[in-house]
This record gives C-alpha cells, sequence and structure tokens, in this order.
C-alpha cells in the first residue's frame, strides 16, 4: 500500500519534471482567458470602477486582446503590479501581457528579455508642484523633497536630472501612485515626479486640481506600450495587432457604433481585410478572422478609447498632442494591414 | 528465501527513512533540473557580473555611508545592509526596555496600571504588524507641515518631514573627552569587581552606582573644560524647501521603530511575565522574611532566575523583529529588502542571484543574534544543573 502511493507520488512528480512546452496562445485558450498585469490604480489608465469592473486606457488593450482571441473582451483576469513586481510577474509567466504605462527601453527590451509590441502611449516626464509653492522652472527645485516611485525609469531620469543640474534633492521612495498622491498631498513632499499622464491622472484626485502645476520642463521620452515575454512571436504578433487594429480603425474612421453600417457602405479593403471580411488574416496567427471586427465592436479604435479614459471630457484633460494620428500630425503610425 | 519481516519495527525504520530520503533527494534533484531547464529556456544568465554596474538611482536616507547615482548595485547592497541592521538594533533595545516595563508592570498590584498593561499587550500583538506600520506612518505623515513646524527652542522641529536636531560638531581635541571616557569607564568596571570582592569576602557595601556614575560624568566633563569645549552644534535653520544643517530622522524610519518596538514589546513582555511568574513564591517569601526590601528582591532573587526561562524566547523575538523590519517596504523605509532586493533587482532582472544575496543575508543576521544570544544564555545558566 504504502509502495504504491509513494511510486504515485514519484509518478506525479516526474509528470510535473516535464516542462510544457506550449506557446502562450494554446495557453491561453486553453485557460479560457487572457491573464494581463496593470497598474495598483491610476485613474484613467487602470482602475476598478464602482462595481469592481476594471476599465482605463490600459486596461483596454487587454480587453482588445481578449476580444482579439476570444471574441470577448471580458475574458481577462488583472493582476495589478507595482513598478517594481512588474518584470518578475511578466518573466515569471504569472500574466501573459503587461499593460502598465512601461516605457520602451534598451535594457527593458534586450537585456530582461521582453518585447515591446508597440507604443500606445507617447508621454514624457514632468514635475506636479503645488501652485502656492510659487517654482516656476524644475532648475528651482534644489533641495526640494520629491516623491518617486521605485523602479522606473523616473527614478533613473530623476537622478540623472539633477546631478546634470548639479543641485541636490532628497528622494521620497513609494510604491505606487497612491502612495505617492498621498505623500504629495501631505506635504510629505514638494514635488512628484512621473510620467506626465500619470500626473494628471494624479492631479485630477486632488480636491482641488487649480491648486497643482506641472512645471514646464518635460525631462525625458517616455513611450509607453505593451510588452509581452521573449520568444513566443506568434503571441507577440497577436498582441501587437491587436493595438494596431484599434490604430488603423481610427484612422479608416472605424467606430463600435458606426462599424457595421460603414462595412455595408463601405468599398476599402483594407477595411475589409482588418475585419475579416476579406482574406484569412486572423488563420494566419491562429485567430478566427474576424478577430478584427470583435476588437472594433467591442473596444473601439484608439481615439475612442483615447477619448473615454482619458481624453478632455473627462477629469485628465488630456489632449491628443503626440498621440494624435500621423494624418492629424501626431506619432501613430500603424503599418498597413496587408 | 529472505524474506522482508515488516513486523520487524527496526528494519521498518530503515526502510521507510531511505524512501524518504531517496524522495526528497529525487525532488531536489528535478528542482534543480527543471530549474536549469527554465533558466535556459528564458534566456537567463546567472552570473553576479551586474553587481558592479553603476545602480542610477538615489538613495536619501544613508546615515553611514554617502551614497549617489553612479555608485554600484555593491554600494546599494551595504548601504540597505547597514539600514536594516541600524532599525533591528535599535529596535530591538527599545523592544528589550519597553516590553521588560510592560511585563513588570502587568504584575504590579496596581489594578489600573496592570489592566492598562494588559490592554496594551492584547491590542498590540493581535494587530497585523504592517498595519501597525502603516497607521505610526499615517500618523507622522499629518503632522504639522513644514511650515509650522513644532519648535522645541532653536534646536529640535518636529514636522511630517521628520525630527530636525542639532548636529554635535567633534573638534581635534575631543580625542581627549573621549579618552576620558574610556577610562573612567574601565576604572569604575575594575572598581565594581573589587567591591564585589570585598562584599563578599567582609559584607561591606558601597555605594557603587553612585560613585560610578559619578566618576564616569564627572571626570570627562572636566576633561572636556580643560580642553577648551571641544564640542559645538549646529542648528538646522529652514532654508527654501527643506530644514538645513543639524541631523535629520525622517517619518519612514520613526515609524519603523515606534511600529517594530512597540510590537515586539507585547510578545517580550509576556515572556517577561512568564519568566517572572516561573520564579517560586516561596523564594520571594524567603526574601522578605530575611528583610531584603522589594526592589532588592527583584533585582538579587528574581530577575537573575527569570532571565533563563527569558532568554530562549526573547531571542526569538529578536530574530523576528530583525526579519519583521523588511517590511519597512510598505513605507518607504530604505533597507536591504526596499533597495538592493527590489530597485537592484528591477533593474537587472537578476532576481534569482539577488534574492539568494538577500535571503542569505537575513540567515547570517539571525544566525548571528542567536549565537550570540546564546552565549549569552550560556553564562547565566546556574552551575551544575
Ligand atoms: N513609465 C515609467 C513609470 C511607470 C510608472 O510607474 N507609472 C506610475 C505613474 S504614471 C504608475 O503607473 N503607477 C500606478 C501604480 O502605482 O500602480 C516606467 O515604465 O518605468
Amino acid at each position: 500500500m504504502k509502495i504504491l502511493r509513494i511510486s504515485a507520488l514519484l509518478a506525479l512528480v516526474s509528470f510535473f519534471s516535464a516542462p510544457a512546452i506550449a506557446g502562450t496562445l494554446e495557453d491561453v485558450q486553453a485557460r479560457g482567458f487572457v491573464k494581463c498585469g496593470v497598474t495598483t490604480g491610476l485613474l484613467g489608465f487602470a482602475a476598478p470602477d464602482d462595481s469592481g469592473n476594471w476599465k482605463g486606457f490600459d486596461v483596454d488593450v487587454c480587453r482588445a486582446v481578449a476580444a482579439a482571441v476570444f471574441g470577448d473582451s471580458s475574458k481577462v483576469e488583472f493582476t495589478t503590479t507595482t513598478g517594481k513586481t512588474r518584470f518578475p510577474t511578466l518573466a515569471s509567466g504569472e500574466i501573459d501581457v503587461l499593460a502598465r504605462n512601461t516605457t520602451w527601453t534598451f535594457s527593458r527590451d534586450v537585456d530582461l528579455g521582453f518585447e515591446f509590441i508597440g507604443i500606445n502611449y507617447y508621454d514624457g516626464q514632468g514635475f506636479l508642484i503645488p501652485a502656492s509653492l510659487g517654482v516656476a522652472s524644475a532648475t528651482d527645485l534644489d533641495g526640494a523633497s520629491v516623491c518617486i516611485q521605485t523602479g522606473t525609469t523616473t527614478e533613473l531620469n530623476l537622478a540623472d536630472f539633477f546631478r546634470a543640474n548639479s543641485i541636490s534633492y532628497e528622494s521620497i521612495p513609494v510604491e505606487t501612485n497612491d502612495e505617492a498622491r498621498e505623500n504629495l498631498f501631505a506635504g510629505r513632499c514638494d514635488v512628484y515626479t512621473t510620467d506626465a499622464s500619470g500626473l494628471a491622472a494624479t492631479a485630477a484626485q486632488a480636491d482641488n486640481p487649480a491648486d497643482w502645476i506641472l512645471l514646464p520642463e518635460i525631462i525625458s521620452k517616455e513611450p509607453l506600450g505593451p510588452l509581452v515575454r521573449h520568444g513566443d512571436h506568434v503571441w507577440g504578433d497577436i498582441v501587437r495587432w491587436s493595438l494596431n487594429t484599434m490604430i488603423i480603425a481610427e484612422e479608416k474612421g472605424l467606430t463600435s457604433n458606426n462599424l457595421d453600417t460603414k462595412l455595408a457602405m463601405n468599398n476599402d479593403p483594407e477595411i475589409f481585410r482588418l475585419t475579416g471580411k476579406e482574406g484569412e488574416y486572423g488563420a494566419m496567427f491562429g485567430l478566427s478572422n474576424d478577430f478584427g471586427y470583435n476588437i472594433i465592436k467591442q473596444v473601439g479604435n484608439y481615439g475612442e478609447v483615447f477619448e473615454r479614459n482619458v481624453g478632455l471630457k473627462t477629469p485628465l484633460k488630456l489632449a491628443r498632442g503626440l498621440n494624435a494620428p500621423w494624418t492629424d500630425g501626431g506619432l501613430l503610425y500603424s503599418p498597413p494591414f496587408r | 528465501m529472505f524474506k522482508i519481516d515488516f513486523s520487524d519495527q527496526k528494519l521498518r525504520a530503515i526502510l521507510i527513512q531511505t524512501l524518504v530520503v531517496g524522495v526528497l533527494a529525487y525532488a531536489i534533484f528535478w528542482l534543480v533540473q527543471s530549474t536549469s531547464y527554465n533558466l535556459e529556456k528564458r534566456d537567463y544568465k546567472l552570473g553576479f557580473g551586474f553587481l558592479n554596474d553603476p545602480a542610477g538611482f538615489d538613495i536619501s536616507f544613508s546615515p553611514f555611508y554617502s551614497f549617489v547615482a553612479t555608485d554600484s548595485h555593491i554600494k546599494v547592497y551595504l548601504v540597505g545592509l547597514a539600514n536594516t541592521l541600524l532599525i533591528s538594533f535599535v529596535g530591538c533595545i527599545a523592544a528589550t526596555f519597553l516590553g521588560f516595563s510592560i511585563g513588570i508592570i502587568r504584575l504590579s498590584s496596581n489594578w489600573l496600571l496592570s489592566r492598562l498593561a494588559y490592554v496594551y499587550v492584547e491590542i498590540t500583538r493581535n494587530i497585523p504588524l504592517i498595519l501597525q506600520l502603516l497607521f505610526w506612518y499615517a500618523l507622522l505623515i499629518n503632522l504639522p507641515r513644514l511650515k509650522n513646524s513644532i519648535a522645541f527652542g532653536e534646536a529640535f522641529f518636529l514636522n511630517n518631514r521628520g525630527l530636525n536636531s542639532p548636529q554635535p560638531i567633534f573638534g581635534d581635541d575631543f580625542i581627549y573627552v573621549t579618552i576620558a571616557i574610556i577610562l573612567a569607564i574601565t576604572v569604575s568596571i575594575v572598581f565594581s569587581r573589587r567591591a564585589k570582592k570585598i562584599q563578599e569576602k567582609t559584607g561591606k557595601q558601597y555605594p557603587l552606582f553612585l560613585i560610578n556614575t559619578a566618576s564616569i560624568l564627572l571626570f570627562p566633563a572636566i576633561v572636556y573644560f580643560i580642553a577648551g569645549s571641544p564640542l559645538e552644534f549646529e542648528l538646522p535653520v529652514l532654508i527654501g524647501f527643506n530644514f538645513v544643517g543639524g541631523m535629520k530622522i525622517p517619518p519612514e524610519f520613526m515609524a519603523m521603530f515606534l511600529g517594530l518596538s512597540v510590537y515586539t514589546a507585547s510578545f517580550i513582555s509576556e515572556i517577561v511575565r512568564a519568566g517572572i511568574l516561573s520564579v517560586n513564591k516561596g523564594q520571594i517569601e524567603a526574601s522578605r522574611s530575611l528583610g531584603l526590601k522589594q526592589n532588592r528582591i527583584m533585582k538579587l532573587i528574581i530577575i537573575p532566575q527569570a532571565m533563563r526561562v527569558i532568554i530562549p524566547p526573547l531571542t526569538s523575538q529578536f530574530l523576528n523583529l530583525t526579519k519583521n523590519s523588511s517590511l519597512g517596504i510598505a513605507i518607504g523605509y530604505a533597507d536591504l529588502v526596499h533597495g538592493f532586493g527590489g530597485i537592484t533587482l528591477n533593474i537587472t532582472g537578476h532576481a534569482i542571484e539577488v534574492m539568494a544575496i538577500v535571503m542569505s543575508t537575513y540567515l547570517i543576521i539571525s544566525l548571528t543574534i542567536a549565537f550570540f544570544m546564546n552565549i549569552y544564555n550560556k553564562s547565566i545558566q546556574m552551575d551544575g544543573r
């Protein structure tokens, strides 16, 4: 009896010792939902609403991927990550994709072994301070206490900026945006520095947002984008073209509302390819051919996603700026769908 | 034919143990193998070269080293280690004092005091430490702001960015004062030993405490004045965004200090109470009938015996406190886990190496504490028991 039990145990152990080599897509399909890493909460980008549903600009990238894979944008499980935990969480396979305003850098791409699938928000690092401090420029911040999220590019830029300008500061390290906001509002730090989009989200949560101003300096390039693990190209392609689909849809004037009428009236072949009316594009990476239709129908085009979550009518009041389509003077430019 | 007799207890034991060892060995083998397989698959290059790379970020709380962003990750490690040791050390000392006091008060015959001690213990040991840390931090963060600091004269300023205090600046001649202090302490120790011997022989008692304190305070004081007062204080002054000059204890450190010591003290107080209660009542009655006063009974009869019961569990409280200091991450205290175990790991991606280093460090710290506490424990055990 005992021998039997032990050999059963051994069999179990050797079963686990043959590591599964299935691709991410197969894993996701077998599981029935996409595992997506987001922030611990950043208004407009990723935050649960009153009924506990995740909403936001980054969240919608995850939803687009779910719409592409399952034809159902709700098939996502969200995992919160901090600036520090996001990379180990992705590397270990706990999540399939990380959509958490993460800056595309050389070392993250090459050394950490990730694949950025594109840029969904062109950003830069700014400084948020109380208007009452009367500071006009970041170079006047000598001796200030600065709240900074650890494990970020912005932490490194901060050190560089103060060193380059030969001024000193006291760094107040925090793990999450919520902590930074509390410390800033309490006066533990004079200034909070992070991506300008994050600063807009932070200021929007102040009792009186007008009491807070952004200094004129933008000290870095922060191209934010979703990323996956190195090595699984099919999965990388799926996430990349989920984002590209939203960008092309805006360029072509397709929205979640007008999609069906546009399809009926239009004869632009790229729209037919994008929505699966023509060609076998989805099948090329193992999805149904109408994956693009599902993304646009269920999540919307890039512009819709932007305006709904962070645009001028939201508390964040962010203008499109660099994040307008190239046809409108912005940087959004997807390779063609063919 | 050879037949295994399963009813033979010895044989059975050997068989089972062989099996257990075999399974364990296989499990370890499998763990190592599948880890290295997965590392290879993920293109993970094990190695420690990254330690020499420049950190790139700043650490502001570094009382022992000056740290700049161009320093290496090794320096990040050292700064974090120093901060971990610092908070553990002061935390253990404060927790011990507080714990002993509460434990003794808990046993006091004063109903109100003993109830208060009871309430303290029940509250602090039943609320998770992390919540207590957050509580202390929230409290400190809501102190008056910089401009409205609570001032104690021109010297101390308390605000939600910490406590600013004067910084002593030692002149060159202060070395004489230092020598005087060392000398006075040595003399006091020698004197105490002598006095003890005399007391054992003749029963004659000296007011040791008084004499020693007087010599340790007075002698260096005289030298200090002869050397021309070689000590000055630099006062903190509010200039621009922050106080400049003086010393500063940030709220992150204060919250850690309060949280760790208040929490651990409640456990220590229970240990102390148990230790004192373990001393036979008859001994107290006997000493009372010998005419000893209450505080002497405590000092000469109860505490020495209670210590034998107290030290081993006290050691584990010190170990707990040290390990709990890694919760500092929740309030931004720059300890080992925060900087090296967090930011360095994040930037370099060498999670396995970093965590291995951090874990071995905690192991070594714990073993060192346990080692010294064991030596102390041995020294107070009664001979011949
Ligand atoms: N883009 C930078 C900074 C990213 C970052 O930490 N952003 C903050 C504020 S914009 C955030 O998302 N915080 C949300 C959270 O705390 O979970 C990076 O990739 O390192």
